[in-house]
């Protein structure tokens, strides 16, 4: 018979150990609750600070509708987030179109072909450019392709949609390559080793039965990209210009609505109406994280059961 | 009878053209990140010195050192830790080695992985409204940390259950066949053989954490401040946010200045994660099962 855990038929002698188990035992167990209960908080205490405005100033039509965000204009401040939206948009937009085909060929260099040492290293580079700091990436935006893309495209302003989509491209890729590579790996050696005794080539194997088998995996790591790049605070703020635009090409200027809560909100009194309106942005975030999260999860649990 | 024919070297020479192409994208990602090094290296290294490490800014930011900004950023990290590490370990041993399962597992797996993607703005809206105004801790070290804290709580666990997770499932059985109790072989026998890789766990949180910037933006960082905390109820300045100062909000600061900050900070971001990198290759050669 396999060895099972003690809990059942140690219950006959309760003495301190027994006793000792059973408030360890609760203890870990509050522990794993508590993740519950910091989402559910996070979710309760931007609701409630937001909350009043959806009855009062909130006004659907003008929020997704309108590009003029003017909270502070007096008398009339109007609350049009359509540009930030855009803002947000086509920044990760342009990060997604630019990272993913890199960080699927980069999984796939990873997990198929690279060996030994070679792949000890890239992995590891791949790491540390997860590991550098968003602020460090908007001062990357700010002072090195800013001058950059002024020199190159010949544009005035540097700071717009193709510095920072670019460089929350570079941030969203590692997160990508790491999560495709594991879904490459989940594929049993069994299929590539029965390709291979077919006669195919490894780019053959990979083609035609590693990517159909580790598909749904793939999708989940494009969808954590994309989390990634549209939760992105600090780098969209100092990259993109925050200017409110609709752009129309990759040399506007534009504003997120990560950005717009990281710097009105220093400036705005708890309780007026300004500050729950970006306690409401800070809803719609926490709403299409979530749904982002999990879309990905119900990709990912695809390929367990497959 | 096995010589190649021309669809086989055909086929070859597909591959290694294909095989080229995925390393050239890999190079695309990785390059790079050198490049950045780089630049930050030779652009911020001259204004590294023990001077810049442990004078206060002077002249309205934009000269003097980072020591303010430095020992804010190591207090910030350390009570973060102080209180992300014991309920992530012990959210860990949970996942690990107690939960069936069940619906309740799948709601802790959804919720950790939700909180681990969650935008860092909102953390901030969620320690401004939390612990700043609900529990009452003002704009301070303490409630900046503890929003830290639930920032970093699924790094700790996920790193921590894979350790746990590690552990051969005979080293348990063979304790429990001795008649110990669960709680027994996990102290006993679990923990201290994954204590190594929990460790590695809590390295990578320090890296993650040290360059947080917009959680801590309302909660308790601040732009300038002429003296040092003095309880975990004052104000402080951090690296991360000094950074976003002096390169967005002031004048006058000098070319150099922002990239010694940068690579103060990269420093120490980088330093613990190659730690980090080093102690799990260095584990994984010594594994004995």
């Amino acid at each position: 018979m396999a060895p099972t855990p003690p809990d059942d038929h140690a219950s006959d002698r309760r003495n301190l150990d027994w006793y000792v188990d059973r408030g360890m035992r609760w203890i870990v167990t509050v522990g794993g609750v508590s993740a519950i209960v910091f989402i559910i908080g996070i979710f309760a205490f931007v609701t409630r600070e937001g909350f009043p405005f959806l009855f009062d100033g909130f006004e659907a039509g003008e929020f997704f509708g309108s590009p003029a965000w003017r909270p502070t204009s007096e008398p009339n401040p109007t609350y049009g987030a359509l540009a930030l939206i855009a803002g947000t948009a086509s920044v990760t937009g342009l990060a997604v179109l630019s990272a993913v085909p890199f960080s699927l060929g980069a999984a796939i260099y990873i997990a198929e072909f690279a060996t030994g040492r070679t792949r000890e290293v890239l992995k590891v580079l791949v790491e540390l450019l997860a590991a550098i700091p968003s602020v460090v990436w908007g001062f990357i935006g700010l002072s090195m392709m800013n001058p950059l893309i002024i020199a190159i495209f010949d544009v005035p302003v540097g700071l717009n949609v193709l510095n920072a989509g670019l460089i929350l491209g570079l941030m969203a890729a590692p997160i990508m390559t790491t999560i495709a590579e594991d879904a490459l790996k989940a594929v049993p050696d069994a299929y590539r080793e029965a390709g291979e005794a077919m006669g195919a080539t490894r780019w053959q194997v990979t083609m035609r039965v590693v990517l159909p088998a580790a598909k749904n995996g793939l999708m989940a790591a494009v969808l954590l990209g994309v989390g990634r790049g549209f939760g992105e605070t600090m780098a969209v703020l100092m990259a993109s210009g925050h200017s409110i635009n609709l752009p129309t090409s990759p040399f506007d200027s534009v504003r997120a609505l990560t950005a717009t809560i990281a710097a009105e909100l220093g400036e705005t009194a708890v309780g007026s109406e300004h500050y729950q309106a970006l306690f409401t942005l800070g809803m719609l975030l926490f709403a299409v994280t979530f749904s982002i999260n999990l879309a990905a999860d119900l990709f990912v649990r695809g390929v367990r059961r497959g | 009878m096995f010589e190649a024919r021309p669809i086989n070297r055909q086929n070859q020479t597909i591959e290694r053209i294909w095989r080229g192409v995925f390393l050239a994208m890999t190079l695309v990602l990785v390059i790079p990140v050198l490049v950045i090094l780089g630049v930050l290296v030779v652009r911020g290294g001259p204004m590294i010195s023990w001077a810049f490490l442990t004078t206060e800014p002077t002249n309205g930011m934009t000269e003097g050192g980072v020591l303010p900004a430095l020992l804010g950023t190591i207090a910030l990290v350390l009570v973060a830790l102080i209180a992300s590490v014991p309920v992530g370990v012990a959210a860990a041993v949970y996942l690990s080695e107690y939960a069936a399962d069940n619906w309740l597992t799948r709601t802790i797996n959804l919720a950790i992985i939700n909180l681990a993607g969650v935008p860092s703005i909102v953390h901030a809206l969620f320690g401004l409204g939390a612990f700043v105004l609900f529990f009452q801790f003002g704009t301070s070290i303490l409630a900046a940390s503890l929003t830290l804290a639930v920032m970093a709580l699924p790094v700790v666990i996920v790193s921590t259950r894979e350790s746990l997770q590690a552990v051969p499932m005979a080293f348990r059985e063979a304790c429990w066949n001795m008649g110990a109790t669960r709680w027994q072989t996990i102290r006993t026998v679990v923990l201290p053989n994954s204590i190594s890789g929990i460790l590695t766990g809590v390295i990578l949180e320090v890296s993650r954490t040290a360059g947080e910037t917009a959680p801590i933006m309302f909660t308790g960082a601040a732009f300038f401040l002429p003296f040092l905390p003095q309880s975990v109820y004052d104000q402080t300045m951090a690296l991360s946010l000094h950074l976003f100062v002096i390169s967005t909000q002031v004048p006058g600061v000098p070319d150099g200045l922002p990239y010694g900050v940068a690579l103060v900070l990269v420093g120490i971001v980088l330093l613990m994660n190659s730690v980090s990198i080093a102690f799990r290759t260095w584990l994984r050669g010594r594994k004995k099962w």
